[in-house]
């Protein structure tokens, strides 16, 4: 006795529409804004202060050993409730896989302007570029070209973790599909069909990075 | 006076002396040649010159501007020490070209950053130099895309747009495959002749030679030798120097002497 498929469940195209726009506006805001704070840490990481420096190592090592959904969980109940401030739901939902993504861009960050060899340093020191300058207008962009892969490796796991804001009912993707097999019973085809979602979401984004990078390349190797 | 002049300059790593005591000075419009084997400080007194490595004791000066250091301070001199280091620029083994940008925005960078020239002024005078470098048809491709011979000529394009009064060269040519080894020496020769005020590091005697005025010969971080370059190079007073003179001789001065004819 084969399972009968019934494909009819999945149609409902304005819930899907609303949830799609909900888990794009969180996936590029939480992508977005991890990486400018993470930029800033990774900056901080590397600079002059040490207590910089070792609170922000304390800030990441937190960020990155413990699991999204417990931080998610933890910004949306813990939080407002230990500082005694009402954070509007979809902040407090949004600001644990920031967060999560700026600690992981931090670490990126670091990394590739640690890969920056020592002598563009030099070249601009002796050109009287300010360390600032030096930032901006060499090593940074020669950084982000070497970290693109890295960024988008973690920019298509922060897509894939919004699933885990509907624990928090932010009316995503994965809490529409999750509400459909409940009240369909469906959930080979609901999950099945959610999941094909989530592939044309984020397929055609590694792709176009991939794009940038052979462009880049051919430019100027 | 001298237009550059360093006294007892010293650089300590660790518990490793790099430089012991330098003290030298170079006329304004010579060319002052360092050699000395692999270790003996010839690179180190460079940056220290140029302030990319922080100077353990002694004092610098060049025209007006004079820094001093004691434990590895600078303890005079501050508020001068970016109008030190603007009046020099350096040309590195590496080349160090911004590889991301373009031949004439490697050049223009600096001046229109650093110096808030106009960019039309600064890319003119960038197209200029490219042109005394024999690389105008350059101008808009990529380091990558150059010999070795042609990023370090952009490169000293680029230490030029800056104005400097002195140009610093850290074995401008060390890099670079034999036969690409003249065009640089060439340019740098030109440099010496229309009389800018050079201090040169180097492996290449038969340049020192020829092209500089003033010779020194560094050992285990002191000045051993120091004068016209035909004499040293031609007798030797010290042991240490004969030594290098035969050792360098042995190994390669004959493919390098040729180089630079």
């Amino acid at each position: 006795m084969g399972y009968q498929f019934d494909w009819s469940v999945v149609w409902n195209p304005s819930l899907w529409l609303d949830a799609i726009i909900v888990t794009l506006v969180y996936g590029i805001a939480t992508t977005v804004s991890g990486l400018v704070l993470g930029l800033g840490l990774g900056l901080l990481l590397i600079s002059r202060f040490w207590t910089a420096r070792q609170l922000v190592s304390l800030f990441i090592g937190v960020f990155r050993c413990t699991p999204a959904l417990i931080q998610i969980v933890w910004f949306y109940y813990a939080f407002p409730m230990a500082l005694n401030v009402n954070l509007p739901p979809w902040l407090a939902a949004g600001s644990g896989l920031t967060l999560y993504m700026a600690a992981f861009s931090a670490e990126i960050f670091r990394g590739g302007i640690e890969s920056i060899e020592r002598g563009q340093w030099n070249a601009c020191r002796s050109l009287c570029m300010s360390h600032r300058q030096t930032m901006y207008y060499v090593i940074l962009p020669q950084t982000i070209r070497r970290m693109t892969p890295a960024i988008v490796n973690q920019s298509i796991i922060q897509f894939k973790n919004t699933a885990l804001l509907s624990i928090v009912s932010v009316h995503d993707i994965m809490f529409t599909a999750n509400a459909l097999t409940s009240a369909t019973y469906r959930p080979l085809e609901v999950l099945t069909f959610a999941s094909l979602v989530y592939i044309a979401i984020i397929w055609p984004l590694a792709s176009i990075s991939h794009q940038f990078e052979r462009s880049y390349d051919q430019r100027k190797r | 006076m001298a237009f550059i002049e360093v006294t007892e300059l010293t650089k300590v790593y660790g518990s490793a002396v790099a430089l012991d005591g330098i003290s030298l000075s170079v006329e304004e419009g010579k060319t002052a040649a360092i050699i000395g084997s692999s270790g003996c400080g010839k690179s180190t007194f460079l940056r220290c010159l140029n302030l990319l490595e922080q100077p353990t004791s002694g004092a610098l000066r060049i025209g007006d501007d004079a820094l001093r250091f004691a434990d590895a301070k600078l303890v005079a001199g501050a508020e001068r020490s970016l109008s030190f280091r603007k009046k020099m620029a350096m040309v590195f083994q590496s080349f160090d070209l911004f590889p991301h940008l373009t031949v004439l925005r490697n050049i223009s960078l600096a001046p229109i950053v650093v110096n808030a020239v106009r960019r039309d002024e600064a890319e003119e005078r960038a197209l200029q130099l490219l042109d005394r470098m024999g690389l105008r048809n350059k101008a808009e491709a990529f380091p990558g895309q150059l010999s070795g011979g042609q990023a370090q000529r952009v490169a000293i394009a680029r230490a030029l747009a800056m104005n400097p009064r002195v140009l610093l060269f850290d074995e401008a040519t060390s890099a670079l495959d034999p036969e690409l080894v003249g065009e640089v020496l060439d340019v740098m020769k030109s440099l010496a002749e229309e009389g800018r005020t050079m201090v040169v590091v180097t492996h290449e005697l038969a340049f020192a030679h020829d092209v500089a005025d003033i010779l020194f010969f560094f050992d285990k971080g002191k000045i051993a030798e120091s004068g016209r370059p035909q004499d040293l190079l031609e007798n030797p007073r010290t042991e240490r120097l004969s030594a290098f003179l035969q050792r360098y001789r042995h190994s390669f001065g004959g493919a390098k002497r040729a180089a630079c004819a």
